[in-house]
């Protein structure tokens, strides 16, 4: 694996010794021909280098625990199912429960106040608007758990230590500075004459915001959308901090990437590799469909949002 | 900005849609990051109330503190290779997939299948660190179970006997990690890259093909001139990111909250989760955030300067 991280040197090398001036000279049919083997026999060992693990992940939950501290390259003996159930007994599917919970309201409701609070910033000049928005925007500096310390004692002091609506409201507060600095972005470039229609028309300006830049600005708003999806649901130091049983008679809370981890401690004394295995294969396929579905969008909002 | 925008009256307006999303952003992002200074210079302990001003004893203590300065040893390695590598093998793949197939007829374009390279490439990017931790848990077993292991066993480059103990060995621990994170990044700045490289008009590409370019130096001379930029804000994150690493660390690791063997993967994060959760230090652990936001900032001043050039616009 190490051997992989040489490669951009050896690389670079390789490229200019075999397709510099004098490969040129020689003609460009066959030195196209084999810089394609070239680019491609690359290419396709990174992409091995990604989809194998995953793929030898997910086969590991058809296997048995025996096997799986065997050969690493050994196929699965039988298809069966079993540690798939397993991993949900084991709290997967409330860890799932509680993740969607969480996200039903803190996705809708980070859009909103985000949307809100970037459409005043990007479309009314009033004193102190370049310092609110670039004290929105700079939170996306700081590594949220340099504020973790008092950030867990805070929502203690608000008595909302493992509860969801707790997790929701840090959610949203720290996915604030990206959507913010996006939808700023975004609404800057919807054109003022339909907002001046709408005022000769008579609307107000919350009616506006509602009934016509917000339809405008759906394109921005599902990049953003996703984005905030993927960030919040792969979220990880947030929950473990805040969502822990305060007392014996606390509800577990966990949230499905605390889950995980939680499930991997465990393997330490129990041994049920597979069940590890199936939970993450678990975890992996919603965002797998999601990832899919939405790659043109995710692919163009990450482009938008980092080269404007 | 619109002239209807700018009518009296809307004070109330502005006022009541930031409120809200100001109030949440001020309670749990900026109150607590500044919390974080004043308890810096305490000795609270996270349990009790009550506290006395120690004032920079934290600090002093920090200076003398084995672990920590072990743990931001680790965090500027880590500060140099993840972006240096990262960024490298993203532009490398990101010229491949955009510029890679040049056919006989001349131009410029993409391989076969470059949609396809992106699609994959930037999977990891969504999957959760918790996920990569569990996975590269599997991957990096200390017997045959392992994937590494295996796959160095069966072609007999390991003895099946004495398997590599990836992260209990001192020595490899910090690198196991590093990969990890460029495997999980490079996808994210191959899509950045290639959208940089198709923003560039292709009548540069072949004004620099007649003069006589080779593909070495059109990569040189022209594409990453025009993606300075993007380069220099990957950078900026990826240090950001480098600066982090808690969840790997101290879910791939041994000790608690991770940091093993003997202190050898430890970063500020680790270091600092420890004093504020384990040893309860809650004081101690504040002057660390300070310390690491200080140096998170200095650092993307430094990379933003130090790869300052003339912008080129096109």
């Amino acid at each position: 694996m190490t051997t992989v991280v040489k490669a951009p040197g050896e690389a670079a090398a390789e490229r200019s010794g075999g397709a510099g001036p004098s490969g040129e000279r020689r003609g460009g049919r066959s030195e196209g021909l084999v810089l394609n083997v070239f680019s491609h026999g690359f290419l396709a060992v990174w992409a091995i280098l990604i989809v194998l693990p995953l793929i030898w992940l997910a086969l590991g939950s058809f296997k048995t625990d025996a096997q799986i501290g065997g050969s690493a390259l050994s196929w699965p003996s039988s298809w069966n199912v079993d540690a798939f159930g397993r991993a949900w007994d084991k709290g997967i599917g409330d860890y799932f429960a509680n993740t969607l919970i969480v996200m039903v309201f803190s996705v809708p409701l980070t859009m909103l106040l985000g949307s809100m609070a970037a459409y005043v910033l990007a479309r009314y000049p009033f004193p102190g608007n370049r310092f609110i928005y670039y004290f929105f925007v700079s939170g996306a500096m700081f590594p949220v758990f340099l504020a973790l310390v008092p950030l867990f004692f805070m929502v203690k002091r608000f008595d909302m230590l493992n509860t969801y609506q707790g997790l929701i409201l840090v959610y949203v507060a720290y996915s604030m500075p990206f959507t913010v600095f996006f939808m700023h972005s975004f609404f800057r470039t919807l054109p003022t004459a339909v907002h001046e229609a709408a005022v000769i028309d008579g609307a107000s300006d919350t009616r506006i915001f509602f009934q016509v830049m917000v339809p405008m600005a759906k394109p921005g708003l599902i990049s953003v959308g996703i984005f905030n999806i993927l960030g919040q649901w792969n979220q990880y130091i947030l929950p473990s901090v805040l969502m822990q049983p305060q007392t014996g008679s606390d509800p577990e809370r966990y949230l499905l990437t605390q889950g995980l981890i939680q499930l991997q401690q465990q393997q330490g004394y129990e041994t049920d590799l597979p069940v590890l295995f199936a939970g993450v294969t678990i975890a992996m396929i919603p965002m797998l469909v999601v990832y899919l579905s939405f790659q043109r969008q995710i692919q163009a909002g990450l482009t938008s949002a980092t080269l404007k | 900005m619109s002239q209807v925008a700018q009518g009296r009256g809307r004070g109330g307006f502005i006022a009541g849609f930031l409120l809200a999303p100001l109030a949440l952003y001020l309670t749990f992002v900026i109150w607590p990051y500044v919390q974080t200074f004043g308890y810096s210079f305490t000795n609270w302990t996270g349990q009790s109330p009550t506290f006395d001003f120690v004032g920079v004893d934290n600090y002093s203590a920090l200076m003398k503190d084995e672990v920590f300065r072990g743990a931001l040893w680790n965090n500027l390695l880590l500060l140099v290779f993840v972006p240096v590598v990262t960024i490298l093998l993203a532009l490398f793949f990101a010229f491949m997939v955009n510029a890679g197939g040049r056919g006989g007829a001349g131009g410029v374009k993409g391989v076969r299948g470059s949609g396809f390279y992106k699609i994959v490439y930037f999977f990891p990017q969504v999957l959760s660190l918790a996920i990569l931790a569990v996975l590269f848990g599997a991957v990096y077993r200390t017997d045959e179970g392992g994937l590494l292991n295996g796959v160095l066993i069966k072609l007999g480059l390991v003895d099946r006997l004495h398997p590599i103990e990836w992260l209990n060995e001192p020595n490899l621990v910090l690198w196991c990690l590093l990969l990890v994170v460029v495997w999980h990044g490079v996808g994210f700045y191959l899509v950045l890259f290639s959208a940089a490289m198709q923003s560039v008009p292709k009548d540069i590409y072949e004004a620099a093909l007649l003069d006589g370019a080779g593909r070495a130096q059109t990569f040189l001379k022209v594409t990453l001139p025009l993606l300075w930029d993007s380069v220099q804000t990957s950078a900026v994150y990826l240090g950001i990111a480098a600066m982090d690493m808690f969840v790997l660390v101290s879910t791939m690791t041994s000790g608690q909250f991770g940091g093993g063997p003997d202190h050898h993967s430890e970063v500020m994060a680790t270091v600092l989760m420890r004093n504020f959760l384990y040893f309860g230090k809650s004081g101690y652990a504040c002057a660390m955030g300070v310390v690491m936001l200080v140096l998170t900032m200095i650092l993307s001043v430094i990379t933003l300067r130090a790869t300052r050039r003339e912008r080129i616009e096109f």
